[in-house]
């Protein structure tokens, strides 16, 4: 059958993702408490993209399954920040 | 017993994420027009974000990530042929998911109190750029709450199957995929809230 043994992780990985995506939420709370400027909003979205890569790899299982589920989602995260930057390029050189 | 049936875990699976991918480009749309006019309205949307409270933003966050967690242990669970700790797991996430919508009930209606809500009179006097942050705050936290609702009631089904016996430690795709969608709101919730509580 083609339906493979897929391999057990173990619960103590989850609790340690758990803890650093509870890290990273606090991080992110409280630097951008601190006004910044322009990099508070790069930094905030930074740490959310660190943030979604733990869950697509770890809970999501990515780190685990064929690669082309990986390359299909890193394809979807360009396109989406592609079709962001062109149409903020417009409303900028407008 | 006639022959077994067919089962395709990767064939499902790869269904699953293909649904997904318009889930996330169906938000980025909305992504795109909140970049859009908070470039346009930076003061209003600054003075606006102000007005949402980061503790209950934060602490339904961390219930999010919480009940993610959860739930991709629940599949450890299951497989290991553990399956009161696995619905235990699922019982804790579905408990968690109820949690946070009552949170947003509650910090929903501390807006509409307000007379902060999409249509209001109140809110238009405020000027356009306040009833475009706040139209896209209830629509998206809105939209996000119905993934949610509807992701709790994905996972009870599951929960009613892995009590049944139709999801065992042979055969889970099923519980893997709503693991998944759960996983997706969960996604979803990161970027939404650095977005409307955070970055003012």
């Amino acid at each position: 059958m083609e339906n493979e043994k897929n391999h057990i992780i173990p619960y103590r990985t989850f609790l340690l993702v758990l803890i650093c995506l509870i890290s990273l939420t606090l991080i992110s709370v409280s630097v951008t408490q601190i006004s910044l400027g322009t990099l508070t909003v790069a930094i905030a979205l930074l740490i959310a993209v660190i943030k979604s890569s733990f869950v697509l790899r770890v809970f999501m299982h990515l780190k685990f399954e064929n690669k082309i589920f990986s390359f299909a989602v890193i394809a979807v995260f360009l396109i989406i920040a592609l079709v962001i930057f062109i149409t903020l390029l417009d409303y900028l050189y407008r | 017993m006639a022959a077994e049936t067919h089962r395709d875990d990767l064939a499902s699976k790869t269904g699953m994420w293909l649904f997904l991918f318009t889930e996330m480009l169906f938000f980025a749309g909305l992504f795109v027009v909140y970049s859009v006019y908070r470039f346009r309205n930076p003061e209003a949307f600054h003075l606006a974000a102000k007005e949402l409270s980061v503790p209950i933003g934060t602490i339904n966050t961390i219930i999010l990530l919480i009940s993610s967690t959860t739930i991709a242990m629940s599949i450890t669970a299951l497989q290991k042929k553990n399956k009161k700790f696995a619905l235990l797991l699922i019982g804790i996430t579905i408990f968690l998911g109820i949690a946070f919508l009552v949170n947003k009930y509650f910090e929903w209606g501390e807006h509409i109190k307000e007379h902060i809500y999409p249509g209001s009179p109140v809110l238009a006097l405020r000027g356009q750029g306040d009833v475009l942050f706040y139209g896209l705050y209830f629509f998206m936290t809105g939209l996000h709450a119905l993934h949610i609702i509807i992701g709790l009631v994905f996972i009870g089904f599951i929960a009613a199957k892995i009590v049944k016996n139709k999801i065992d430690s042979e055969n889970f795709v099923l519980l893997e995929n709503s693991g998944l969608y759960w996983h997706l709101v969960d996604l979803i919730w990161i970027f939404l809230f650095p977005l409307f509580y955070l970055i003012t």
